[in-house]
Parts: C-alpha cells; structure tokens; sequence
C-alpha cells in the first residue's frame, strides 16, 4: 500500500530564517497522524506547504507517490479546514458545502445530493440554507469540515480546529472527528499544540520544535519512550535527572544518578558520558530502601492524585504522582523516604 | 506557480503603474512646459524661467497678483475662521455625551459635502442677490467659510476621538478651569489634527473654483477664476508657470499635513 | 469621520454647559449661508423670471414647464415633451456612468494591488495615489486639455514614436470628458475599494483555491461579493460629484457635450439669465442625486437584514 504523504528532507526558508530544517516522514493511508509541537515550531508551514500555500524551497512532498511540490493547491487532491474556518460569509453553508463541487464542475443535482449528504454526516441539515454568521462556532466548524471533505479529498488537513472552541465542545469534537476519520477512512493530518488532543486523537504523532521533527511515534510511544529531552518535557510532566552514563553494554547502560547512585537502563544508542534520564511521576513509588533517597518538601493535594515534592540527597529536586487511595501512605514533610522507580520506567534520552 | 499567493493578480500592477502615469503625465507635462523657452506652446525651445518671470512682472501681472493677493487672504481668514469653528463643533459632538439634536447636527456638518458644488454656488448666489450684499470679497469669503467648516472638522474629530477623557479629567481633578483644561492640556493634545484641519481648509478655499465663480461678481478675481479666464482664451506659457506654482503649493501643504498628522499619531 | 456614540467624556459642567455657544457658529454659518439658501433656491424654481434676470415674486411653474414641456412657438398648441433639457440629464448620467465604470475598471486593481503590499509601503501608495487629486481641479483640468490637444504633446509623442500618422481627435469627445471627470474623481474611487480590501481575509481566499477555484473564479465568486459594499461606495462617491461637474465637461467636451453643469451655468449670466430656470435644473438635479443616494441606502439596509 502507497503511503499517503511522503515527506522527503524539506526545507522551507524566508530569507535568512529558515522555518523547516530538512524534514522527513510518512503518513500512512487511513491514517489520522498528528504534527504536534509550540508556537513557531514549523507544523502549520509544514501543513500548508502539503495543501499548496507555501512554496517548497527544497526537498519532495510526494502524495500517493506523486510529487506534488510543484502543483498549485486548486490541482491538488488535497483539502483543508481552515483554523478559523473561512466559511465564505455570502454564501449560505449549503452553497458553502458544495463550492468544491461546483468547482469541478460536478452537475448541480449531484452536488446538492453529495452537500446534503455531508451536512447529514455532521447533523446539519436543518442549517443548510442559514449564512454562516448565523452559526455557532462549533456548527461553524463542522461547516468546514462537511465543506473540506464533500470533494472527496484523498489527504484532509486540519489546522488547529479545535482551538477556537471551548473546553467541553472541544472535548466532545475530538471523539467525532476521531470517529469521523474511522468512517470515511481518509487519511487525516491534524495540527495542534495541544498535547492532550494528540494523544488522544491520534494514530501517530510527530513532535515538532523549531523547524525539526524530534520523534514520530504513537501516543504510548512517545510517553513512555521519549527520545529527547523536549519529547519528554514537552508531553506531560516528567522528571528530569542529569547523570552519568558509566559504561554501555548489550543494550543496557550503568549510569550514575546525583547523589551516587548507580541505575541499569536500557540503552538506545547512547554513548558514555553526561544525559539525562527521563523518569514519569506516576512510575515511582514510596519504598523502604529503593533507587534513590530524598526528602520530602512538600505534598500537593490534587484530587486525584497527591503530588509529592522532593529532592534528592545532593538537591536535585523531584515529584512523584501517588494515587489518592487509602492503600497509599502519605509522607510527612521534612522525612526521608525511598524511591523505586519502576523497571523500564526510567529512560536514557539522546541529550 | 503564484497561485500559492492568493494576493497576486497578474495585470494589477500594470494597471496600478497605469493608473499612475496617467495621474501624473498631465502634470509633469504643464510643469516641463512652464520652463519652455518658445512662445509658442506647441515648439519646445530650451528651458527657461521667462515664464515664471512673466507671471511676475509681464503684462498680465498686475492682474493675477490682485487674484493670488486675494486667494491667499481669503484662503488664511477662511481657513481660520472655519477651524476655529470646527474645533468648537467637534468639543461640542465628542465632549458633551449625547444632546438632543446632535445627529441632526451631524447631518448639517455634513451638508455641504452632500450638495453637489454647483447647487452650493447656485443657492448662493440666489441667496446673496436675495439679501442685497453685493457680490464681491465679503460673499466670497462667506461662502468659503460655510463649506470649509466640514472640511476643517474631520481631522480635527478623528484626532479628539483618540484622545481619552481620562486627561482633562486629570486636570479638572487638579484644580484647573474648563478653560485652563483645555489650552493647557487638550489643545495641545489635539494640535496635530487643528493644524491639519487648518491645512485642509486653507488648500480647499484656495483652489475653489466653481462657487467662487458663482458669487465673486464682476471686477473680482481669485487665481483659480482669474486662470479660467485666462484659459478660455486659449492656453498660453505663462498659465503653465502659474499652474505649476500652485501645483507646488498644494503639494507642499498637503505632505505638510500628511507628515504632521503622522508624527501626531506617534505621541498618542 | 468621528460619528455620534464616539468617545463621550466627563459628565456634566464639562463641556456640556457651553454646547449651544459652541455650536451656535455652526448652526449660524452652515444654517444661514447653506440650508437657507438651497431653500430659498427651491422656492426660486417657483418663481418668474424677471426680463432683465433675477426673479418676480410671482408663483409660477414656468421653469421646470420649460424644461419638460415644449409649448411651440405659438403656445396654442397641445405641449409635446421638451427632449432638449432631458437629452442633457441624459447625456450627463451616461458621462457620469462612463466616468464611474473607468474609475472602476483601473481604480479596482489598483485598490487591490496597494492593499496587497506589506504594511509599510501602503502609505507612500496611497500617497502616491491622493497627491494629484490636491492640486486645484482647473489646473488638473487644464493640464489634461493641454496634453491631449490635437497638438499636444500627447499627439506629439505617439507621432514621434510612429504609433499613429494623424493627430488623435481626443479633446472635445466623451472620452475627453469621461478622462476628466476620472482624473477629477479616482481616488473616490480607490479609497473605499482600498478601505474594503484591506479588511478582507486572504483565508477565504485560500478556501477557494484549496476548493479548486482559480484566481479569476475566486475573484467573481468569493472577493467582489465580500468586497461589494466598498465597490458600491466608491461608485456613489465618483458618480454623484460627476453628474453635477463643471469643468471637465466646460473644458474638455466643447459645445457637443453640454452637461447639466455647463446647464445651470448659463442661466446665471447676467444677460441671458433665467434665474428660475437655473434654480429648477439645479432642483432637478438634486433630486436625482437624492434618489441616487436613497436607492444605495434601501439596497444596503436590505442587504443587512438578510
């Protein structure tokens, strides 16, 4: 099976700044892969320069094997929603439903049909004939996305679709999207800077940061084996400890935590010398001797969850995650307590 | 391969270029031509400043310089008068909250832009003739008063409008009288726009035409009538040095304006 | 233009006490030397014409009779329309639309191109644009009579460069003064236009092209629908001011093209005078411009409601 999008070392550059340092992956068909990363991090050129507004300075974008780079976005099969939906204001949403239709010169009754169709799948039909600015935000959006996907595009884009919404109707339109993509079995590329949107949505994720790709993965991925230390700090909250590594050998280093302590962890590639070990909150626990020793600081009451600070014997500060539940004890601030960290919990990162 | 640029249309620069040229070949043609060394406006024969000299000094001098000494008086007396007038409309619409009557005060700021001109000069001159005031400086002068008025007020009222009550109040907390608050504080806020309200005016008195043709009566010239005379009798060198006198003030006053109204937004 | 509901200030005892002295100038100059005498006009147009010009205080509807009506030479005979007076509202409402459809045709793509530069060079465009419309319209008048004269330097070039063997009969047409009448109101014209583009979002733009529309389609379809309020504006703004023109007309069209303008001119010259007469054109012709105006304010009101 032809991957979907193929991105092949592409460079985007404005002048002297360069926006995308040579940036390389593949999409799968019937996939619902996600770009993920802050502000400025290059996702949404990366997006628009697949839909066909922003020129490739160099490097391929291929699209079912076909190089598309040098197409001009109304000749590309390919087509997107827009992050503040850019519904055509005089137009009513049917009108707007059918204009990609209408512009390939598809037969009015076959568009009406086909707009109908997809005002349907996004329970719309009673707006059909109501302008745009008589929508709410969220019926707005799914609007755009009836209007993007009535063409039967072969790659749908999303750009960040979701931020303009609030929190619950957000929520409730990531599992319809998510359903969506299921049904139609199109392949989706969905922008966003929202990590939890990410992970929930996604088939695959790649994250993002100034211009480079730094992992592409699924969510558990990229939670649990982050490969660097924005992966790791970027997605959920993690603690990172600066250490040592001694020696590597058949995939499993020996490395030196602050304080002394010496940990064995798998290794990726990494050669001997100063890193950083990635080590998830939740994966520690409360023991008699353990890995590590500390002092509690302080413990956070937060619902779910009890957050304990502390820090280690040389400083280095700490928290753990310890689920509210009466079969965990709670420390009391100021005493020392051990840590376990779970056997595979604590990754090696590249930096 | 543009098409990724949605903004571009090919052909709309050329006709932006176009549009240009034809604007400025008319001017540049007069002003080349006011430096023509040959009597004769067909033949160019060297460049010379005979007819700016002309303007001066030649036979018809007498003539337009009783015109320019008239323009410029009344262009200074109008432009005064209106923005003076102006100013106290635009307190009067910004500064006082809601009034009875204050939207149809707003339709008669903006009257004598919604008349066509020459209705105005009708209307005028009926007036005038109606009253018995001999047409001649003093209807000229009303008349440019009344329809500089709105002329004077739009960049006065845009500049009032940028500035927040929260200054005069500070003074009037201070102790300082209305009329304390506003030379000391306001006025010096809202200079920027008085002085291009001032401009504005002073440029539209000074190149009327129409109404002015209307209500000047017999024996009065003002420079552009006095051209238009001119004119009519056939186009000669000396209206060309003339013309492109004017056009120099005009421009000079307007990039004064321009680059007063700029440097005001900067201090707001 | 700060409108009413702008930036109200301190309460009362401010500026509020002194209202009336300080719009009393207004009310006095615009109410007494404007509005009064467009009235008194009005009542003129009811009036007689006195022999020696000026007016009788006679009631009478002897001037918009003359201007509608043709009672022959005898006067016993049954009126037949007067064409003479309607063909020159007529031949000015098609100049005025001649002159609004070419400030449209160059005006739009030039609007478009200056909305489209980056932010700091619009200003110089615009600046570049406004410049000429400061200098005195007889002037600009002027200089385009010259240049385009039958030995002007217009002629004069495109001989020299062999474009064409015979001189350009260019003045006195209605290309002349349709040239004028765009030279006196382009940039009526463009401001708006510009004013309306520059709020206009590309994204609808982009939506189009990624739905496959071309540039033009997207032009037809999407841009002059959203942007139509400042075409429309523009056109009023050039349209109104051309009807009623005097000088492009006087100067540039000759006898062939008397317009409503050059009209109501000659009735105020002292020995052909026909005060009445004059008073009803002028009437007459604000009333169109009336009409005009109403009709844009219905047709945009309608399109809010929608």
């Amino acid at each position: 099976m032809t991957d979907a999008v193929e991105i092949r070392n592409a460079v985007k550059r404005y002048g002297n700044v360069t926006a995308l340092h040579g940036v390389s992956l593949t999409i799968r068909d019937n996939e619902f892969f996600t770009l993920l990363g802050p502000s400025g991090c290059g996702k949404t050129t990366l997006l628009r320069m697949i839909a066909g507004f922003e020129d490739v300075t160099e490097g391929e974008i291929r699209l079912f094997g076909q190089n598309i780079a040098n197409l001009e976005p109304n000749h590309r099969p390919v087509n997107t929603v827009f992050q503040h939906y850019a519904l055509f204001p005089h137009m009513s949403v049917i009108d707007n439903v059918a204009f990609g239709l209408k512009m390939q010169k598809v037969a009015q009754d076959a568009r009406r049909k086909r707009a109908a169709e997809m005002l349907e799948m996004v329970h719309l039909s009673a707006f059909a004939d109501r302008l745009p600015a008589q929508l709410s935000g969220g019926q707005q959006q799914r609007v755009a996305l009836a209007r993007a996907l009535a063409p039967s595009p072969k790659v749908l884009l999303l750009d960040e679709p979701l931020s303009a919404l609030d929190l619950k109707l957000r929520q409730a339109m990531r599992v319809e999207l998510k359903q969506l993509q299921e049904d139609t079995g199109i392949t989706f590329i969905f922008v966003t800077h929202d990590q939890e949107e990410a992970l929930t949505m996604s088939d695959r994720i790649a994250v993002m940061s100034a211009g480079h790709v730094q992992q592409i993965g699924t969510a558990q991925e990229i939670y649990e084996a982050p490969v660097n230390r924005f992966v790791a700090d970027f997605i959920g909250e993690t603690n990172l400890l600066p250490v040592e590594v001694l020696s590597v050998r058949d995939g499993r280093a020996e490395v030196t935590l602050p304080g002394g302590h010496r940990l064995q962890v798998a290794a990726a590639g990494q050669g001997i010398g100063k890193h950083h070990l990635s080590i998830r909150p939740e994966r520690m626990a409360l023991t008699e001797a353990g890995d590590l020793q500390a002092v509690v600081d302080r413990v956070v009451y937060l619902g779910t969850d009890r957050q304990v600070i502390a820090r280690l014997e040389d400083g280095t500060p700490l928290h753990l995650r310890l689920q509210n539940s009466d079969r965990v004890a709670v420390p009391a601030p100021g005493t020392r307590v051990g840590l376990a960290v779970e056997a595979g919990a604590a990754r090696l990162l590249a930096d | 391969m543009a098409l990724r640029n949605v903004r571009h249309y090919p052909g709309f620069l050329a006709m932006t270029v176009a549009c240009l040229v034809i604007l400025y070949a008319p001017l540049l043609v007069v002003m080349a031509y006011s430096f023509n060394d040959s009597t004769s406006i067909t033949n160019w024969g060297g460049v010379s400043l005979r007819w700016y000299a002309d303007v001066f000094t030649g036979p018809e001098a007498p003539r337009f310089k009783a015109a320019a000494w008239n323009s410029l008086t009344i262009a200074v007396i109008a432009a005064t008068s209106a923005t003076a007038i102006a100013t106290a409309a635009a307190l009067a619409m910004l500064r006082a909250g809601g009034f009875k009557g204050r939207s149809l005060t707003y339709a008669l700021i903006n009257l004598p832009l919604m008349v066509p001109e020459i209705v105005i000069a009708v209307a005028s001159l009926i007036f005038f003739s109606m009253v018995g005031l001999t047409p001649g400086y003093l209807t000229i002068l009303i008349a440019h008063i009344t329809f500089c008025i709105p002329f004077a007020y739009l960049p006065i009222a845009a500049r009032l409008q940028g500035i927040d009550g929260s200054f005069e109040q500070a003074a009037r907390d201070l102790y300082a009288s209305r009329a304390q608050s506003f030379f000391l504080i306001l006025l010096p806020l809202m200079m920027p726009g008085v002085v291009s309200g001032y401009l504005l005016a002073f440029i539209i008195s000074l190149d009327d035409f129409i109404i002015t043709n209307f209500v000047k009566g017999a024996g009065m010239e003002t420079l552009p009538t006095a051209i238009y005379g001119s004119v009519k009798q056939g186009i000669k060198p000396n209206i060309m040095a003339i013309s492109t006198l004017m056009l120099g003030v005009s421009i000079l006053f307007v990039t004064l304006s321009y680059l007063i109204n700029r440097k005001g937004q900067k201090s707001l | 233009m700060a409108g009413p509901g702008s930036n109200h200030a301190p309460g009362p005892g401010s500026w509020r006490g002194i209202l009336v002295p300080l719009l009393l100038p207004t009310w006095a100059m615009i109410g007494i030397f404007l509005l009064l005498p467009v009235l008194l006009m009005a009542v003129y147009s009811f009036l007689t014409k006195e022999f020696r010009g000026g007016v009788e205080w006679e009631f009478s509807l002897a001037a918009y009779d003359q201007f509608f009506l043709n009672r022959g030479l005898f006067g016993d005979e049954p009126p037949t329309v007067e064409w003479t007076y309607i063909t020159v509202f007529a031949r000015s409402i098609a100049q005025a639309a001649g002159a609004t459809a070419l400030c449209l045709l160059i005006g739009f793509p030039t609007a478009w191109f200056i909305a489209t530069r980056p932010a700091s060079s619009r200003g110089i465009w615009l600046f570049l644009i406004t410049v000429p419309y400061w200098v005195n319209l007889l002037i600009r008048t002027v200089s385009l009579r010259f240049l385009i004269r039958e030995n002007g330097p217009l002629n004069d070039a495109l001989m020299g460069v062999g474009l064409i063997s015979e001189p350009l009969q260019i003045i006195n047409t209605n290309l002349a003064v349709q040239l004028g009448l765009f030279y006196s109101y382009l940039p009526f014209m463009v401001l708006p236009i510009y004013a309306a583009v520059e709020r206009y979002s590309f994204a609808y733009s982009e939506a189009a092209a990624d739905l496959y529309a071309n540039r033009w389609v997207t032009l037809r379809e999407i841009v002059l629908p959203i942007v139509r309020p400042g075409i429309v504006a523009g056109c009023i703004l050039v349209f109104i001011p051309s009807l009623g023109a005097f000088l492009a007309p006087n100067l540039l069209g000759g006898a062939k093209n008397f317009m409503i303008g050059s009209l109501i001119e000659e009735q105020f010259k002292k020995s052909l005078g026909n005060w009445p007469f004059g008073a009803a054109v002028s009437m007459i012709l604000m009333t169109l411009v009336l009409i005009v105006l109403f009709v844009q304010a219905r047709a945009a009101t309608r399109q809010e409601v929608r």
